[in-house]
């Protein structure tokens, strides 16, 4: 919805999925994540835009790059940032999450960057703290920042025109919270999502979802603007969900033989990191279509707009 | 002293209920006779009189989690909530898996509430409940417990559900199943459908409860032993009922209050207060529930009453503890579909009361003379709020927590004593 005085203000406490989000809110959010993209160039790359704010880095799972993409984030806007992660924190003691959480504000962050293994997590502190929630990643159910830096990313090669194009997302989308932000905010935008794995990895309810769904990746290839792989996490065949990786790989791995059959100008992302030889081939992961770095520094960008606007909300 | 219960609502025709002592004497339409000289007589205008409940599948928690609930706060919450007598499940800590802790269940409960309501204890089925070995049911039932049940840890094996079926039989014991294949969906946080793909957690297919149900109503065929189905939530285990029932196989089945007012879409936004196993299905099974309560497919209610301490609820949804506490509000809520047409007033008495009776061969109020005098006064017009302070279970977890509700239970007798 446009803004009727042309002033667009940014309304939200908390970042917890793209489905809050308005196409205004993320058109705004993309345009501020671009007037930061020059700073990386400059040699001294700091603005001192949150001198003085605190980030608090939360981060109850495994991550290096989404971490790390934060945290320079932040400390590029001059805000200082303190990481926790689950070796370091209480939770490990047996503190709840709830406590953990009141004992983080307690220190007066302006904003907590939240990765946690349960879905939901997020909103769970978003409810219960005063402070700006950031959802880094929760269980298989959102990513946010993610899907707006594949925005970003998408952004810089197709314009603004959205509207009409195809994207593809390949692999485990059942176990994914990578799709499930991405088929939100996609489809928010206009672009036809189609979804394409086995279906031992795709989520119950499909049939509801506002995406085409293919069980073979030619099929699903077929003129496509993007494809969207994502990373296998190597467990899935271990609890029975795949026969062997080999298999997988045969029947999913992202190839040049299949992205001839997508639109000539079409481009590859991945969230990182990659399985190479499993869910995508070298051959594609390193060819000029691929976004795969581009989309690195595009998440500095957008997780430095993202913290602007949560820390300077009124 | 005979007391008369003047005027009050029984099935909607306002009666005049005259109890002595312990036993009921009559009831009749107000104006039949006149009140007897010397009687106490109670006013009861606008109040409707209903027998005493009987909840056939409660967790007290005591021995072992008294933090959540004793047996006393669990029996408060009985005694408020209409129910004159409770089957307490056996997953405490020690288990019920020995003549010791039945005795002192009901030890613990004659201290504190000598006049009832009465807990029956439901002894484990198998030994700490780990589905490896019988429990000492000649042991248990002597001591006095009113059924066998492995609820909270479902027996995965064919063969060990056999042997419980069948050595429970020689007791006349009967054995309650809570249907659920361990090794279909390990770890599941809510129903498998639509809201839990959308909301990225695992969840559990119908088909983990209907085929332990499967499997037990064929092995209650084959042994020509009966077994009962604890808290079915989906349509696909009432129509495995329905056919057993046709088929003339000896199987009876309960399910909740809460299966029949919410669905899975009361977990969206990760509400970890409406978790609970077996987990709120869809609204299909929702209807197919309420269908199997007025055609008898289903027996009878219970609450699955399962206290939690609000720190074991007040977390991420796939961390919260499974359960709601449900003896205080039971009345109040399925009260609520007989307001709105769902189900009868008299199949309210069936469902909570008759059928559980017969079951379970709990004694059970017909205001027949004889009968014993146990009954509870409500007020369908009454609203009120559960809180920390109207709740009267140490478990506030009811997902109808600081929500306004109409009808509550004012007055309650047992044995002819009113208790409150």
């Amino acid at each position: 919805m446009m803004n009727t005085d042309n002033r667009y203000l940014w309304q939200h406490k908390d970042l917890l999925d793209c489905n809050q989000l308005s196409c205004d809110d993320v058109f705004h959010l993309l345009d501020l994540a671009r007037s930061f993209q020059d700073i990386h160039k400059r040699p001294v790359r700091k603005i001192p835009t949150l001198q003085g704010r605190t980030v608090v880095l939360f981060f109850v799972e495994n991550s290096t790059r989404t971490k790390t993409s934060f945290d320079v984030a932040g400390k590029r806007l001059s805000a200082d940032t303190h990481a926790l992660s689950l070796a370091g924190s209480s939770l490990n003691k047996g503190e709840s999450l709830l406590d953990t959480g009141l004992t983080l504000e307690a220190m007066h962050p302006d904003v907590i960057v939240v990765r946690h293994s349960s879905s939901g997590t997020a909103e769970f502190l978003a409810k219960h703290l005063s402070c700006g929630i950031v959802n880094a990643g929760d269980g298989w159910h959102a990513h946010p920042t993610q899907a707006l830096l594949d925005c970003y990313s998408l952004r810089t090669v197709w314009g603004d025109a959205f509207a009409g194009k195809t994207l593809l997302i390949l692999g485990d989308i059942a176990h994914s919270r990578v799709a499930r932000s991405n088929v939100v905010l996609w489809t928010k935008l206009g672009v036809s999502v189609r979804l394409a794995g086995p279906r031992t990895l795709l989520p119950p309810g499909l049939s509801t979802w506002p995406v085409t769904v293919f069980n073979s990746l030619d099929e699903a290839i077929e003129d496509v603007d993007a494809v969207m792989c994502l990373r296998l996490q190597l467990e899935r065949q271990q609890a029975g969900l795949l026969p062997s990786l080999a298999e997988y790989s045969k029947r999913f791995c992202l190839t040049s033989k299949h992205m001839a059959k997508a639109k000539p100008d079409a481009v590859v992302l991945h969230p990182g990191p990659l399985n190479r030889g499993l869910e995508i081939a070298d051959g594609v992961a390193d060819s000029a279509k691929s976004l795969i770095l581009n989309q690195v520094q595009a998440g500095v960008c957008v997780r430095m707009a993202i913290l602007y606007l949560l820390a300077t909300r009124k | 002293m005979d007391t008369c219960i003047h005027n009050a609502l029984h099935l909607e025709a306002p009666v005049d209920l005259l109890f002595s002592g312990e036993h009921i004497v009559s009831m009749t339409p107000v104006g039949l006779q006149p009140i007897p000289e010397g009687v106490r007589v109670i006013d009861a205008e606008g109040l409707v009189l209903m027998p005493s409940f009987i909840d056939a599948h409660v967790h007290l928690r005591e021995p072992g989690f008294e933090y959540k609930e004793t047996i006393a706060s669990g029996l408060a919450a009985a005694l408020h909530g209409g129910f004159s007598d409770v089957c307490c499940m056996a997953n405490t800590r020690p288990v019920n898996d020995c003549a010791a802790v039945t005795r002192l269940i009901y030890e613990k409960a004659k201290a504190q509430y000598p006049d009832g309501p009465f807990v029956h204890p439901i002894g484990a089925a198998t030994k700490q409940l780990l589905g490896q070995e019988l429990a000492p049911m000649a042991e248990l039932h002597e001591a006095g417990v009113v059924a066998i049940s492995n609820d909270g840890r479902p027996i995965a094996s064919t063969e060990m559900m056999r042997r419980v079926m069948e050595y429970a039989a020689d007791f006349g014991l009967l054995v309650i199943d809570h249907c659920e294949d361990p090794t279909l969906a390990e770890h599941w946080v809510m129903n498998e459908g639509v809201v839990s793909g959308k909301l990225g957690v695992k969840g559990q297919p119908v088909v983990g409860e209907a085929l332990q149900a499967a499997r037990d109503i064929m092995l209650a065929q084959y042994l020509h032993l009966p077994v009962h189905i604890a808290h079915v939530s989906s349509a696909m285990t009432v129509a495995l009922i329905r056919f057993a029932k046709e088929a003339g196989i000896a199987v009876t089945a309960e399910t909740c209050p809460h299966y029949l007012l919410l669905d899975d879409s009361a977990l969206e936004g990760f509400n970890s207060a409406c978790r609970v196993s077996p987990p709120l299905r869809s609204s299909e099974d929702r209807d197919a529930l309420l269908a199997a309560l007025n055609d008898g497919t289903i027996d009878i209610l219970a609450t699955d009453h399962a206290p939690h301490a609000l720190h074991e609820k007040m977390t991420a949804l796939d961390q919260s503890l499974p359960g709601f506490s449900g003896l205080d509000l039971a009345v109040t809520l399925t009260w609520g579909l007989v307001r709105e047409n769902v189900i009868a007033e008299d199949a309210l008495h069936r469902l909570w009361c008759r059928r559980p009776g017969e079951i379970f061969r709990i004694p059970t109020n017909g205001f027949a003379k004889g009968d014993f005098a146990n009954f509870f006064l409500f007020d369908p017009h009454e609203t009120w709020t559960p809180n920390d302070e109207t709740l009267y279970s140490k478990g506030k977890n009811t997902p109808f927590y600081g929500q306004e509700l109409s009808g509550r239970v004012r007055h309650h007798f047992i044995h002819g004593k009113q208790l409150f």
